[in-house]
């Protein structure tokens, strides 16, 4: 454990702009869906009539939670923000203590620093510590922000203690991911394989049962702690107890290994084949990401689906919130308007896996892997393209799949076959969209290797412009810029074709422009 | 065509900072050309010029005939290139990446391929993110001398690899050479150069301070001499030696080479009972020219 401290301070300092960044969208988020709710349900009647509508649609109990009482304003405004934040907190955590153990020792940053005078345990320390300080700030800034916010002090501390508890539970089972796998890749998909199994659990617990289920969760007992609802703060203990029982086994897998490798070893592989060209090589990279974001959506279009058959129900108390949708889906159609507004967005999300493909070819540059593929007779335009082809396509079949997945359960919630049809083909008109980012992505990358992840914010300004730019009345050039401002809000509204081959052309021009700067540019390696 | 390189006045920038300063480089078809400079001094950033990744900003560089930037992709079906830092696919194995790397520059040679896994004792199956930096540079190397490319282009190949392996691909590049290949290898291990090269160009600060083949660059520099007289030291004022030791009848310098003869013959003069005289080293050289950096 020796210099811990050490590692720490410098673990904050290395993170200075990361960490704040993490807490600031938390006490944001936090305070805004806090400052909203009010509004959203004005009396008490429309309030319970809301709570009850949740309650009693279990793909809602699924995804968000049973609401503990109907009555309180906190428990059904922060319904979104309950178990799901205490999951996201969780997940800053497990990345967090990742990133800081097996990531270093991955590119051997970790073998340097025990090389000085630190102890076999001091990295794994610092890293815990960093995660706990973190999500303990989230949960406190957070609590503090939904009293500020107008909620009571009581729940609003609740809600933050739950958020922290389960964030340092995540943060030890971090710490174990990072011991088991020999890359912070694999260690990261461990973790976060943990904290989705937990919140299956809680799911089924909370719908199908058996109830007890829920009790086997991490992310169960902080919804347990039924912020706003109660305010328990018993099962906490639980949360505590579980973080350092974990914690400490990570620190005894730690005893026992060497540095470098882990308790699962890798396997051997085909000493021949593999990739036959660069977009062979794009798909090999990229493959497994996909897989898992494709399941995820799956399952999500699904419960979207299994959601929408029960939103005029749940609306009926809450007519502020129908005029909201009904505003922004521009038909009076509220399943459908609800269903093209979930479809936006989730095929925003999908833009977020184009462009991380496409800032992953900034980090294939810089580790002198692009080097490596450009010295060969594939040109270096015909490299870019092969993962800008697989971002293309991901992120297609990610609004495919999801579309075709909320019509699945559409379709087996009214006995319509062509519900299936109209929702999958309405999730079509999304993909212009998404393309349009992906090629925002290539330009930036391909004017420079630094420029690429500015992306990020790109899509982050997509997302402010489509959730606050009606709310906020900004100018109407402003929100055109959005590309998904001029996707038609299929299903309900009629198919305007226009919009969308200007989509494609700007999307062509992007690509054609991004050729033009990155064949002049130099590839910098390091 | 004889020369397989030629690049005259080279200058690559990156902000304010010159990288390259009117370098210049002539490596001629089939030979070993050995690329020396302490790190820092440009070569991997030439190398990348000639590799098209780069653009120059001023000077002419021709590649197999081409221009290394608008031909990338047609001159890099004739040549391999083995980067200093060899960074690899973490997820696939080692034997995948050397037939994807193969088959990029447009097939492997099974045979071959093997012949050189089974000598480089390397293990293809497994992961590249296991593999020592060593393993890694084995990957890179098995790929670019399985290949049939007509040039070379290994930079700082064997900063990974042990003696033993050191050896092996000594053995490997002579066998590339009498094959008629040409390699450019860039290095800072001055016995590797003097073993496999023909010639050598020395940059220092992104500029060539010196070119030519060893026996010339020997030229340049001073022989040590330690002899033992039979008669008195005679007088050695004139032959602007350095180092000058002497120790009863016993003499010891280091002469420029324009200066040896002379040497010789007043020492002769005074009657030699041991002479010992070694040529000078690479390292002497090479010192010549970056020991009065600091």
């Amino acid at each position: 454990m020796n210099g811990w401290t050490l590692l720490l301070r410098m673990a904050l300092r290395r993170d200075r702009l990361l960490i704040p960044s993490w807490v600031a969208v938390f006490v944001v988020v936090s305070f805004g869906s806090a400052a909203a709710t009010e509004s959203l349900y004005g009396d008490p009647v429309s309030l319970a009539a809301a709570g009850h509508a949740v309650n009693a649609t279990p793909a809602l109990v699924a995804l968000y939670g049973p609401i503990y009482d109907v009555t309180a304003l906190g428990a059904i405004g922060m319904m979104k923000m309950n178990a799901m934040g205490a999951a996201l907190v969780g997940l800053l955590g497990l990345l967090l203590v990742i990133r800081h153990t097996r990531a270093d020792e991955e590119v051997g940053r970790t073998e340097l620093a025990a090389s000085g005078a630190v102890g076999r345990h001091a990295a794994l320390a610092a890293a815990l510590g960093t995660a706990a300080l973190t999500v303990v700030a989230v949960g406190g800034l957070s609590a503090g922000a939904l009293a500020a916010a107008g909620l009571p002090l009581g729940g609003s501390l609740t809600l933050g203690a739950a958020w922290a508890v389960c964030g340092l539970v995540f943060t030890a089972v971090g710490g174990v991911a990072a011991q088991l796998a020999t890359s912070a890749r694999a260690s990261r998909g461990i973790a976060v394989a943990a904290l989705l199994a937990a919140y299956v659990l809680r799911a089924v617990g909370d719908t199908s049962g058996p109830a007890w289920l829920t009790w086997a969760s991490p992310v169960g007992w902080s919804q347990q702690m039924r912020a706003y609802a109660g305010d328990r703060w018993w099962p906490a203990a639980f949360a505590l107890l579980a973080a350092v029982a974990v914690a400490a086994a990570a620190v005894l897998v730690e005893q026992r290994r060497d540095l470098g490798a882990g308790v699962l070893a890798d396997r051997a592989g085909p000493a021949h084949g593999g990739p036959t060209g660069p977009l062979s090589l794009a798909w090999r990279l990229h493959r497994l990401a996909l897989a898992g974001w494709a399941s995820g959506f799956a399952l999500l279009g699904f419960l979207l689906g299994s959601i929408a058959s029960s939103v005029p129900q749940f609306l009926e108390g809450a007519p502020a919130a129908a005029e909201m949708i009904r505003a922004l889906g521009g038909t009076d159609r509220l399943i459908d308007a609800f269903l093209a507004t979930e479809l936006d967005f989730t095929a925003l999300v999908a833009a977020a896996f184009a462009v991380s493909l496409i800032v992953r070819l900034a980090g294939e540059e810089a580790h002198g892997r692009a080097e490596e593929v450009l010295a060969t007779p594939t040109g270096r335009i015909r490299w870019a393209l092969a993962h800008l082809a697989v971002a293309l396509l991901g992120s297609a079949v990610l609004i495919v799949l999801l579309g075709t997945a909320a019509g699945l359960a559409r379709a087996l919630d009214t006995g319509e076959v062509s519900q299936l049809l109209s929702v999958a083909g309405a999730s079509l008109v999304r993909i212009p969209a998404a393309w349009t980012m992906a090629a925002v992505a290539l330009l930036l990358y391909a004017a420079s290797s630094r420029a690429a992840v500015y992306a990020w914010a790109a899509l982050v300004g997509v997302v402010v412009l489509g959730e606050f730019g009606p709310l906020m009345r900004l100018p109407d050039w402003m929100q055109q810029l959005s590309p998904y401002r001029h996707i038609p809000a299929l299903p309900g509204a009629d198919l305007e074709v226009t919009p969308l081959v200007v989509l494609l052309a700007v999307t062509a021009a992007l690509v054609a422009a991004s050729a033009v700067l990155y064949r002049r540019r130099d590839i910098v390696t390091g | 065509m004889t020369n397989a390189i030629e690049i005259a006045g080279l200058v690559k920038t990156f902000g304010s900072i010159r990288a390259l300063d009117e370098l210049d480089l002539t490596v001629r078809t089939g030979e070993v050309h050995g690329f020396l400079g302490p790190n820092g001094s440009g070569k991997s950033t030439t190398i990348r010029v000639l590799l098209g990744l780069l653009r120059s900003n001023a000077g002419s560089v021709t590649l197999l005939g081409g221009d290394p930037w608008r031909d990338a992709t047609a001159l890099h079906r004739r040549l391999a290139y083995v980067p200093g830092d060899v960074n690899l696919w973490p997820q696939l194995t080692g034997g995948e990446v050397i037939d994807l790397l193969g088959r990029l520059r447009g097939g492997v040679d099974p045979g071959r391929r093997d012949k050189l896994i089974q000598k480089f004792e390397l293990d293809p199956t497994k992961r590249s993110r296991a593999y020592s930096k060593g393993n890694r540079q084995k990957v890179a190397l098995v790929a670019a001398l399985a290949s049939d490319a007509e040039l070379l282009i290994l930079d700082e190949p064997t900063s990974g690899l042990d003696p033993l392996m050191e050896e092996l691909f000594r053995e490997c590049v002579q066998e590339e050479r009498s094959r008629g290949r040409t390699v450019l290898l860039s290095s800072h291990i001055l016995s590797e150069v003097e073993a496999l090269c023909d010639r050598v160009s020395i940059i220092r600060n992104g500029r060539t301070v010196e070119t030519g083949s060893l026996t010339d660059l020997r030229h340049l520099t001073e022989t040590s001499v330690d002899a033992t007289l039979t008669g008195p030291v005679p007088d050695l004022a004139g032959l602007d030696l350095r180092d000058l030791d002497i120790e009863g009848g016993r003499v010891r310098c280091l002469v420029p080479t324009p200066a040896l003869g002379d040497l010789l013959a007043r020492l002769g003069a005074a009657g030699i009972s041991s002479l010992v005289s070694q040529p000078p080293t690479l390292e002497q050289l090479f010192l010549r020219h970056y020991g009065d950096q600091a």
